[in-house]
């Protein structure tokens, strides 16, 4: 085997050699490097190389790094490749300090401008990081002559910077990076990747490569600014880029934004970046790789390390302790744990479901396997196994780690449930491991749900992102006499809480029915709807990126354009479907008089998942179901002959995927609704829409996708005989149906409130929808979803989640 | 410990300069109203007692030129941001020499000055809006490219994005800020049109606070030791309902400010002054 020496600059200016086979990937090289540095959070960096033009090109670690150098030195430079937004959120201190190391050379050479103030406190940082305290013996003026803190540095900034110094005293070296980055964080000009082009009349513009999308400056002057939920495809052609807007509130159509690159490889450049960026910063998971054509033209380049998100989980798993690295100048030991810096990378790896390759626990995309699964199976059913079992093997390792994580979280009720749902399952192993990893992935997607708490968190969620639909019921009981058992099942657990104060309590058991849809991109091969099979996890694969060479366009669907209910997609997009329920008992909540302003605690919600996934997985070979609503007799109907209910629910099914909710809702009225007492008739009017309204406040801002809210209010004026003999007879007192729309998402909320005896009971039943395509983690859109109504009933519990998920195999490739 | 882009709205100084006579017959305006002299001065005399007394700025003023009649409106001769002053190159020919004595009181303060010696650009202060994370600048009759990306050189720390404004002398006819991260909007389509552009040039997410009348949203945000959120607005008599948005901020010293004469020449609350804050942050 071939041997090369590969040279690699490392940020702090030293030369690190390692000898590679001459066909080895860049991920080799780019391993060594991480392991010679001692680096675990990797996923932010990224190894560079000049071109035969002297342009900086990223490393593709998925492909051999002969086939990308060419001719050019076997010399590689390792650097920040995405800047992360808040280096607070970095796990280790090694991290951020080669985040530092990086930021100063930004600043230096002035790719990063600062004013003069900020140069000289961000440089009295970086002395107070390498040197530590100011010492007045030793660091006399010129002690700082080794350091550059600015492009142009004068006398009078060193000098600023020296006074700066002695007023960080008793600083540690990670706190003064931290401080460092606080600052350095805050420049407009962080981490924007900037690119030169020409506007379409020709005029020198830049663009800027960020975190939150493209910039457009002219000079130094922002022009325009394109973020990411705004863009719908990133494309080039020749040496040609261009980006397809979504639509504003005003426009109609999409409309594109070309600009001219000096050359081909520079538009290409310019497209990689944005589709790394996009999906590093702005989805959950990569994308899932385009199935190989028997003609592909253009580039199929997709990212395939591990996005923000997931690096970011996986980061959460690191334990060691805090490696001793030594900072340059001083060769000060940074805080040192004595003894050697020790790695364990256990965790890490197998989160990664590695295991026994550990270089390849980041980039599975070369896998040889896959390839071939891919190769051998081209009938009718591949495209879905194939997904499914990429999925389970991504995520099969990682499964068990995760749960018994959540485990000690103690949010264990719904556990019974996955197992009952196990035991159930006539499955093969593989199955019961694939079921297992979804379980864990929805769990997590519900712990987990924000990493970044953001009033709009929701709404960025689901941008672009599947079809869901949640309906969400609430149920509450106000007490005036002791509760009577056997109302139905949910007494059980509320009599068990009657509050001492008596009389204005009202028990609120909330039932929350989620149904998902999703838009596959392209899956390739046509399977009856029937029987297609479900998959969960189909965005989990890592993608088979190949990127040849020699094309000369490529496409990109940043967000694929998506309707609010999409009738439309589902005639014109190939869809999978799948479905889960889960129903819950939680304890009940106490409020007052107030049936209607409902919440539930935030403990039950979480648990949701777990029951819900089981369905999901259930539903492989039956599209259509909902279990009924009994907590525990839900699990093995997807064998059984359906029970009067369970018919009910197949036959809502369709309505749900086209998103009509009033049809539901009387279905589901019979269920709820009981009455025997004399009519006693009132009528409050409850504007969910109004705390929608509330959470975006008046004053919300750019990318908040509502676009408009219908109300629509349905009250029943005659009370109504339940038809389900759910034991106690109540009377109706109001049922109202909301439905408030946006983008992408459609949430109908329906609420009815009876009279039982002395009780009165709420139920809220809340449908939403979210359409977009396998862009996006549905179950991360799915526990937001969940968390989102539970935010808005925060007194209320969820008895009941049900996912159903969509997604058409299409005949062919678009 | 020293932080950047800390501290939105301290200040401790304020530049104002006194109304020429001139003022009433030759300042430019858009309306072609009359203007009672006497009514300025007393417009005038009220903001800076409310600056010296209710407010406890050190007040710096600069006597009247004559030469000058706009040279009240400080603000559109200057921009101040942390310890840099950007003197301004006026897009209106008679308004040029108002710098003059601006720059020397400003460099007496000890601010490092940046001058525009560009004779191709122009900037106004009215058109610069500061948010405390970046600026807008306004292109208008008054402020050019060239001007903006002059502004962008000199605060290198914040990106500098640009508005066209329509219909109006300058992107603060219209706009400014009301408290940290909250822009003061009025409703016009221009208004409206302007603050889109805003929130989709930003990284960051503003709150609004729409007004009903324009020349309303142009107020004076502080926040003062012992005092807080400080307000500076209009009176309920020019503008009853834009008043009322404003009482409507509790947490805020609301503080109204007579401004109706003034008005007439295109004044607004904060073209009066230049606010300093000389507090060393870092």
């Amino acid at each position: 085997m071939k041997m090369v020496v590969c040279h690699v600059t490392l940020l702090d200016g030293s030369q690190f050699s390692c000898e590679v086979e001459k066909r080895a990937k860049g991920q080799y090289l780019f391993f060594q490097v991480c392991d010679h540095l001692n680096l675990l959070e990797k996923d932010y960096f990224g190894l560079s190389f000049k071109d035969n033009a002297e342009q900086r090109c990223w490393l593709d670690v998925t492909k051999e790094i002969k086939r990308q150098i060419r001719n050019s030195q076997w010399q590689f430079v390792f650097s920040v490749k995405f800047y992360p937004p808040d280096p607070s959120q970095l796990t280790e201190d090694i991290t951020r300090y080669l985040l530092c190391l990086q930021l100063r050379q930004d600043i230096a050479s002035g790719r990063l401008p600062c004013s003069f103030v900020t140069h000289a406190l961000l440089g009295s940082y970086t002395l107070q990081g390498e040197l530590g305290d100011h010492d007045p013996e030793e660091h006399r003026l010129d002690y700082i002559s080794d350091f550059q803190f600015a492009p142009n540095q004068t006398k009078e900034l060193e000098e600023k910077v020296v006074e700066l110094h002695k007023s960080h005293r008793g600083m540690t070296p990670a706190q003064a990076d931290a401080q460092f980055l606080e600052n350095a964080k805050k420049l407009s000009m962080y981490g924007v990747d900037l690119h030169h082009a020409k506007d379409s009349e020709g005029v020198d513009i830049m663009l800027g490569v960020c975190s939150n999308g493209l910039l457009i400056y002219k000079d130094r002057l922002r022009i325009n600014r394109f973020a990411w939920p705004k863009i719908l495809k990133i494309s080039y052609k020749r040496s040609n880029f261009y980006i397809k807007i979504r639509p504003g509130e005003a426009e109609q159509f999409e409309s594109t934004v070309g600009f001219k690159l000096p050359n081909h490889r520079a538009a290409k450049r310019v497209w990689k970046v944005c589709v790394e960026h996009h999906t590093f910063f702005r989805l959950v998971s990569p994308e899932q790789p385009t199935k190989t054509k028997f003609l592909t033209l253009g580039s199929k380049f997709r990212y395939s390390g591990r996005t923000q998100a997931q690096t970011r989980q996986a980061s959460s798993l690191i334990d060691r302790p805090a490696p001793a690295f030594q900072r340059t100048s001083s060769k000060r030991i940074s805080r040192s744990l004595d003894g050697a810096p020790v790695v364990n990378v256990s965790d890490y790896s197998q989160a990664d479901g590695a295991g026994e390759n550990s270089p390849a626990l980041e980039l599975n995309s070369d896998s040889k396997s896959q390839q071939v699964e891919v190769m051998e199976r081209p009938n009718a059913d591949a495209a879905t196994s194939i997904t499914s079992e990429t999925a389970f093997e991504t995520d099969g390792a990682g499964a068990p780690q995760r749960k018994s994580k959540l485990r000690v979280q103690g949010e264990n009720i719904y556990v019974r449930h996955s197992n009952l749902m196990l035991e159930d399952l006539d499955k093969t192993q593989e199955d019961v491991l694939k079921h297992q990893a979804s379980i864990s992935e929805l769990k997590r997607s519900f712990m987990e749900a924000t990493p970044e708490p953001r009033p709009s968190q929701w709404d960025k969620h689901l941008t672009g992102s599947p079809a869901t639909t949640l309906r969400l019921q609430t149920h509450g009981v106000p007490q005036n006499t002791p509760p009577r058992p056997g109302t139905d099942s949910r007494d059980a657990s509320k009599s068990a809480e009657v509050k001492p104060e008596g009389n204005e309590v009202i028990e609120v058991v909330e039932e929350t029915v989620v149904i998902e849809e999703v838009v596959k991109a392209k899956p390739k091969s046509s399977t009856p709807e029937a029987s297609v099979p479900v998959e969960t996890e189909v965005k989990e694969e890592r993608s088979l990126s190949s990127d040849s060479e020699s094309e000369d366009e490529a496409e990109y669907h940043a967000q694929p354009p998506s309707t609010s209910i999409s009738t439309q997609q589902i005639k014109e997009e190939p869809e999978e479907e799948q479905e889960a329920e889960l129903s819950q008992q939680a304890p009940p909540s106490a409020i007052e008089s107030q049936p209607s302003a409902e919440a539930a605690d935030p403990g039950p919600a979480a648990e949701e998942e777990k029951a819900a996934q089981p369905h999901e997985e259930e539903r492989t070979d039956k599209p259509l179901l909902t279990p009924d609503e009994a907590p525990n007799g839900h699990a093995p109907q997807g064998e059984a002959p359906p029970s009067p209910q369970t018919a009910a629910a197949d036959e809502e099914e369709p309505h749900i995927v086209n998103g009509s909710a009033s049809r539901v809702e009387t279905e589901h009225l019979p269920q709820v609704i009981c009455c025997s007492e004399p009519p006693v008739v009132k009528t409050e009017m409850v504007t969910i829409s109004d705390t929608f309204a509330a959470q975006k406040t008046e004053i919300s801002t750019k990318e908040v996708p509502i676009v408009h809210t219908e109300t629509k209010t349905i009250t029943y004026e005659a009370a109504q005989l339940d038809g389900n003999g759910d034991g106690e007879p109540g009377v109706l007192m109001t049922a109202q149906t909301i439905t408030s729309e946006s983008l992408c998402t459609t949430t109908t909320t329906h609420i009815t409130k009876t009279l039982k005896g002395g009780q009165s009971e709420t139920r809220i039943e809340k449908r939403i929808v979210i359409t977009g395509d396998s862009d996006i983690d549905h179950d991360q859109a799915l526990a937001q979803a969940i968390k989102e109504a539970k935010e808005q009933h925060p007194d209320m519990s969820v008895t009941r989640v049900v996912v159903h998920k969509e997604t058409e195999l299409a005949e062919d490739e678009d | 410990m020293a932080e950047l882009m800390s501290g939105f709205g301290c200040f401790t100084h304020a530049m104002v300069r006194a109304v020429p006579q001139s003022l009433a017959r030759d300042a430019l305006r858009s309306g072609g109203l009359e203007v009672d002299l006497l009514k300025v001065q007393e417009e005038y005399e009220e903001y800076v007692s409310v600056l010296k007394h209710r407010l406890g700025l050190e007040v710096l003023e600069l006597p009247a030129d004559e030469a000058l009649p706009d040279c009240v409106f400080v603000e559109d001769a200057a921009v101040v941001c942390g310890d840099t002053a950007l003197v301004c190159r006026p897009g209106a020919q008679s308004r040029r020499r108002e710098t003059e004595a601006v720059k020397a009181a400003l460099t007496e303060l000890g601010l490092n000055i940046v001058e525009m010696t560009d004779e191709s650009a122009t900037l106004e202060g009215g058109d610069v809006l500061f948010t405390g994370r970046e600026f807008f600048v306004g292109l208008s009759k008054r402020t050019n490219q060239r001007g903006a990306e002059i502004l962008a050189d000199t605060f290198k720390d914040y990106a500098v994005s640009t508005v066209p404004v329509q219909d109006a002398l300058h992107l603060k006819s219209f706009c400014s800020m009301a408290g940290p991260g909250l822009i003061a909007i009025g409703s016009s389509e221009a208004a409206q049109k302007a603050l889109k552009i805003m929130q989709q040039m930003s990284d960051h997410r503003y709150d609004k606070l729409t007004l009903p009348d324009d020349s309303a949203a142009n107020c004076i945000y502080m926040n003062l030791p012992s005092k807080g959120d400080v307000l500076l607005h209009c009176t309920p008599e020019e503008f009853p309902e834009s008043a009322q948005v404003f009482e409507k901020l509790k947490d805020h010293m609301l503080i109204p400010v007579t401004n109706q004469e003034k008005a007439k020449v295109d004044g607004g609350l904060t073209c009066c002054s230049v606010l300093i804050n000389m507090k060393k942050n870092i």
